[in-house]
């Protein structure tokens, strides 16, 4: 495995990424970033750290996650072989918690008592509240009141775990809002509480500091698929929401020059129509959430608001690396619809019986397109980033499985 | 860059306003909020009040600095039609109307998809100083310290409780006009009490070389305006006028602004 830390041309340190990244917050932010960036610098060579973690991943989360090989599925995609890096079976659901249980010890590490968080999904919040839960943190989550609708479960799930989930009203009611107000409660708040961030988007050390808690996918993924076809995939597949699971899985393969990289975006109703999230493939560079990146936004810079069936998807902004990975041509950015994925899930439920994430359905689309264009020679690696649990409700109205009489009676 | 090179406008508003009272009343409007005409009479209703420095605040989508009565005029602004010519349009006319020095406070995103170069010349253009920006720190800052030098604005960079002696340097060489100190660790809207912090951080900006420092962050009555310029050069005053603008239009805002004034025409003890 080539696991090291420096710099190499596709793999980068951070706080930038080729043009992209940096630090545009408020000055009160600053010293809590500075500090942040410390303690990671310090917690992620610290083998005591290291060593907490690694248990936390294989007792709590159930780490290493499985590779599945999907030969019913892989049918339908030109009969490519096709690889699944099953997150989905973490603790709590999706390849969040990764991320999450790292950023809990380092809150515990500078000696703050509560954490607070942004959620789309949900997932992020639920694993945000799982990880307070287990050290014994005060827990706020702030979560777009449209999210709080179509994620109502997993708003329960966080109040059971204890966490305060707060329906954010502003703006368009959703991931973006949601980050905003998490950002305010931190200025008011910083000498006590600890943001934890749950994507690769954001200001330095966000970005960087959740790859290297993420690259555990791929470089687990990378050693597992070695030992099973004694060779690297064709290509890697992930959906792209901030970017969090799709940079977990290309960065074990940055330096590999075969692999082909490749993220999925939402293209929700369609890229040709107003109700989309393809940051990428149709944004331009600006300033979200404290980082330069691409943007959905109107000629004056006003944030442009996203359109996705998966609420984990559904965001204007995406990580920094990823617009530097896209630059670069170092991976390739496409757009899936809301339509698209949602047969894509059906497919894979009905193929393999695992039911996904409709975010981890997006790279599951996109794959089957990708497999038919490779051929069967090909081999492609797909992290499922999520299961679909959280999601019922949506796949119940999609495809019309409620049974109206029944729910009534 | 330190300020002093060129004769900024802000800074010699808000010296001669310490030599004549206690000290300088800046108080912020957004344009739009309820409607451009409105804003434009209430930025200029502001400063016939008495606001020595206008800030012109400009709608933004994602205004993370900004507790919920500011959150909201500019969501309304939003929502009314306010695209970024209005703002150009607004100071242009407040500018043709008032003494009083004003100021754009943007966020930075939207200046960064204007262009940093057209958006210094039409700042220029319609008579404005410069620019307060809360979402972009020196560390970021290169191209519009260039802009600003070759187009002779003013910069206003925060400071904070929590920004550490290098920080504060930064801050100050950066700033033009003045630097924003940041009274207490939060965002927009009127507080009970100004956090002792802000006079603690004022002295602390003095020793890196701060000439002018005011005041910002739950400033609401004319007897905070009174205290900070006890030993601030300047109060910043912003939610409270909104709300006042809000709750009883351009007369409850003529009311208030002239009220915040008068906490300038005491001075403190010993001065
Ligand atoms: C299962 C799943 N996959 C993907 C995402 C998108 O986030 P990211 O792009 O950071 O992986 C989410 C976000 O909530 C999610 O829950």
């Amino acid at each position: 495995m080539s696991t090291t830390d420096a710099s190499t041309r596709y793999s980068q340190p951070g706080p930038y990424f080729g043009a992209y990244g940096g630090r545009y917050v408020p000055e009160p932010l600053v010293a809590a970033l500075d500090e942040l960036s410390a303690a990671w610098e310090h917690a992620k060579t610290d083998p005591v750290f290291q060593t907490e973690l690694a248990d936390l991943h294989r007792n709590y989360t159930g780490r290493p996650s499985p590779l599945t090989e999907v030969a019913r599925f892989a049918a339908h995609a030109g009969e490519a072989r096709i690889f699944l890096k099953r997150e989905d079976l973490n603790h709590t659901g999706s390849h969040k918690i990764n991320n999450v249980l790292g950023q809990a010890l380092l809150t515990r590490r500078v000696g703050k008592r509560r954490v607070i968080a942004e959620t789309g999904a949900g997932q992020h919040g639920v694993a945000t509240a799982t990880a307070a839960a287990l050290f014994g943190l005060d827990c706020t989550i702030y979560m777009g009141e449209i999210d709080t609708e179509r994620q109502a479960l997993n708003v329960a799930r966080m109040r059971l775990l204890g966490a305060e989930v707060v329906a954010v009203k502003a703006g368009s009611r959703t991931l973006k809002d949601a980050i905003n107000e998490a950002m305010r409660d931190w200025v008011t708040n910083v000498a006590t509480t600890n943001y934890v961030f749950g994507t690769v988007a954001g200001p330095h050390p966000f970005p960087a500091m959740v790859r290297d808690l993420q690259r555990i996918i791929g470089d687990e993924a990378r050693a597992q698929l070695l030992e099973r076809t004694g060779s690297l995939p064709d290509a890697v597949c992930a959906c792209v929401g901030g970017g969090s699971n799709a940079i977990g899985i290309f960065t074990a393969f940055l330096d590999d020059p075969g692999v082909a990289l490749y993220g999925f975006e939402a293209a929700g109703e369609g890229v040709d129509t107003p109700r989309h999230a393809a940051t990428i493939g149709k944004g331009r560079p600006g300033v979200l959430h404290g980082a330069r990146s691409y943007l959905l936004q109107d000629e004056d810079g006003q944030t442009q608001e996203s359109h996705s069936i998966s609420a984990g998807l559904d965001y204007p902004g995406v990580g920094p690396e990823h617009a530097f990975l896209a630059d670069a041509g170092r991976a390739t950015y496409r757009a899936v619809t809301d339509a698209a994925a949602m047969e894509a899930l059906r497919l894979l439920s009905r193929t393999e019986g695992i039911i996904p994430a409709i975010e981890s359905a997006h790279a599951l689309a996109g794959a089957l397109e990708l497999g038919r264009e490779l051929g069967p020679s090909a081999t492609i690696l797909i992290n499922l980033s999520g299961r679909g649990d959280k999601d019922m409700v949506t796949a119940g109205e999609w495809f019309d499985l409620i049974d109206r009489d029944a729910a009534q009676s | 860059m330190t300020a002093g090179t060129a004769v900024s406008p802000v800074e010699a508003r808000i010296r001669a306003a310490n030599t004549e009272r206690a000290g300088a009343f800046v108080g912020y409007l957004p344009v739009g909020f309820p409607d451009l005409a409105t804003s434009i009479a209430g930025a200029i209703a502001l400063a016939e009040a008495g606001a020595d420095v206008i800030e012109l605040g400009l709608p933004y989508s994602d205004p993370v600095m900004d507790g919920p009565v500011i959150q909201r005029a500019t969501q309304a602004a939003l929502a009314g039609g306010f695209r970024l010519r209005h703002a150009f349009e607004a100071l242009r006319e407040i500018t043709a109307a008032v003494d009083a020095p004003v100021l754009l406070m943007t966020y930075w995103n939207p200046v960064l998809a204007y262009g940093v170069e057209r958006f210094a010349d039409d700042v220029v253009a319609a008579g404005g100083a410069g620019l307060i920006t809360p979402d972009l720190i020196p560390d970021e800052a290169a191209e519009w310290l260039a802009a600003s030098d070759t187009h002779g604005l003013d910069r206003v960079f925060l400071a904070a409780p929590t920004s550490s002696d290098t920080r504060l340097d930064a801050a100050v060489a950066a700033s033009r006009g003045f630097v924003y100190t940041v009274s207490t660790m939060g965002i927009t809207g009127a507080r009970a009490d100004v956090d002792s912090a802000a006079r603690t951080l004022v002295a602390r900006l003095r020793e890196h070389g701060a000439t002018n420092a005011c005041v910002g962050l739950g400033v609401s009555t004319a007897a905070q305006v009174a205290e900070i310029l006890g030993y601030a050069d300047g109060a910043i005053v912003g939610s409270a006028l909104v709300a006042a603008l809000a709750d009883g239009g351009l007369d409850r805002l003529t009311d208030v602004a002239r009220d915040l004034a008068s906490g300038t025409a005491v001075l403190p003890a010993g001065r």
